[in-house]
């Protein structure tokens, strides 16, 4: 069952063309990372994908249902009211930069739009946001305000709130570029384990040890296309030039 | 005129200039709020008609305003202005503050982080839940110190009331110096302010207090 469908995405801004032709896809339980230098696009295509940009062709499926596509004249239709709803609640986000809200403690955090957006009972609500801190190992700052938790802190809660809504499909916009070496090892080992559950993941990301141990498929990304689209073994073994270029740079850093 | 009876009528002058006060808070803030909406509009026609108001609003003496409003309804429809005199200066400050709320609301709403209304958007919150629950408990917080700044302006502009022969605590204070040929009154009246000032500045102290629970 593919979960996410993609079908000719373009995007611009203004005159640019961040975004050309790109089709991908997700099926259930299989973790994607799309990699790439800056401005390749892979944030762009995340935002796509989650409804943050509108696209400006192609179209965008979730358990085969239409949330956006192009008609014949070349108009891009966006799905509305309970139906886009509905889509909607297919996926989560996890920012690079958390974007918590600072006056909601953690627990609230958590439980607020489940409680009021998706009118869940309180109790199991509840019993889930302790579930999920308990995992996150957060427990003990349910009561905490995010700015007294570390940047690694935040990114767990920021997860744990993506989570509660029990999306089908998470994203991860570069989860730990905002955070130092030992906190990003943090937000890795979260990600692994759900990779263990076998929650269905697309990770833009630039920690290429990790997209390689983790996923089941690297897309590569550069100037608005895929150049290559394979699995993690293959990709790191690519005879393609550019690939063997890009990932050469951070096998010569590391 | 004895001591006491100057204060008793300070007092009763002193019961009006906060009711000037309370009604001019209470209708501005929330009209300043949608005179902001109206400011940021997308609409270019509704901007530019509160880009007017506002400027005009800012760019004329509030005494000229206030006279203004209680003289109009008589200068263009004859209408009896007598009944008037307390609703045109609650409407003529009223506008005026809105003007200037509405200028502070737009510095804060403009000045939240967009991830705050992705973040809200991800999680599926509607355009009038994320207003309400995400980003106006936050505006509050980071404008609260420019509020201050008007509402304390408010309770000295409220003097300005006596250009309307209002029987403000200002304009009896004004009356019976005329009158006594004494200078107390104003002494006292600068008292009465300032400690109406100093309670207003304590309370809004602790509504900042109470939202710094979090940065």
């Amino acid at each position: 069952m593919k979960i996410l469908e993609m079908n000719h995405i373009h995007k611009s801004f203004g005159d640019l063309e961040v975004i050309k032709d790109i089709s991908l896809s997700v099926a259930e339980g299989e973790i994607l990372s799309i990699i790439g230098p800056s401005g390749s696009g892979k944030s762009t295509i995340l935002r796509c994908a989650t409804m943050l940009e509108t696209i400006n062709g192609g179209e965008i499926l979730y358990m085969g249902e239409k949330a956006a596509y192009t008609d014949n004249n070349g108009n891009v239709i966006y799905a509305k009211g309970d139906k886009a709803k509905k889509i909607n609640s297919n996926f989560g986000l996890v920012f690079q930069n958390f974007n918590l809200f600072p006056h909601y403690s953690v627990m609230k955090n958590i439980t607020d739009a489940p409680i009021h957006v998706q009118k869940r009972d309180k109790t199991e609500v509840f019993n889930q946001a302790r579930e999920l801190l308990e995992k996150m190992g957060l427990l003990d700052k349910a009561d905490y305000y995010p700015c007294q938790l570390s940047g690694g802190q935040q990114q767990r809660v920021s997860i744990a709130r993506a989570l509660c809504m029990n999306p089908k499909i998470l994203f991860f916009d570069e989860p730990t570029s905002a955070l130092d070496p030992e906190l990003t090892l943090e937000i890795l080992k979260v990600i692994r384990d759900l990779a263990k559950e076998h929650m269905t993941m697309v990770i833009v990301t630039h920690e290429m040890n990790f997209a390689k141990e983790v996923s089941n498929r690297i897309i590569f990304m550069e100037k608005g296309v895929i150049v290559e689209e394979t699995t993690p073994d293959k990709m790191f073994n690519s005879d393609n030039e550019r690939t063997k270029a890009f990932l050469g740079k951070y096998h010569n850093m590391g | 005129m004895s001591f006491s009876t100057m204060l008793m009528q300070l007092s009763s002058g002193m019961v009006k200039t906060t009711g000037i006060f309370f009604w001019t808070i209470i209708l501005s803030l929330p009209l300043g709020l949608f005179v902001s909406f109206g400011r940021m509009s997308k609409n270019p026609a509704l901007k530019n008609i509160v880009k007017v108001y506002i400027s005009v609003m800012r760019g004329t003496p509030l005494m000229l305003q206030l006279m203004m409003v209680y003289y109009f309804p008589y200068l263009l429809f004859g209408m009896n202005i007598r009944t008037f005199r307390f609703p045109a200066i609650i409407i003529g400050f009223t506008i005026n503050y809105a003007a200037y709320f509405a200028e502070i609301f737009r510095s804060g709403i403009e000045s939240m982080p967009v991830g705050q209304y992705e973040a809200a958007k991800l999680l599926g919150y509607s355009k009038s839940q994320t207003f309400m629950k995400i980003i106006l408990p936050q505006v509050i917080k980071r404008i609260l110190p420019s509020i201050t700044n008007e509402v304390i302006t408010l309770v000295k502009d409220t003097s300005l009331a006596f250009s309307l022969s209002y029987m403000e605590m200002f304009t009896v204070a004004k009356q019976i110096v005329a009158k006594d040929a004494t200078f107390t009154p104003f002494i006292v009246a600068a008292i009465f302010y300032y400690v109406f000032n100093f309670i207003v500045a304590s309370v809004m102290e602790h509504f900042e207090k109470k939202l710094s629970y979090y940065r």
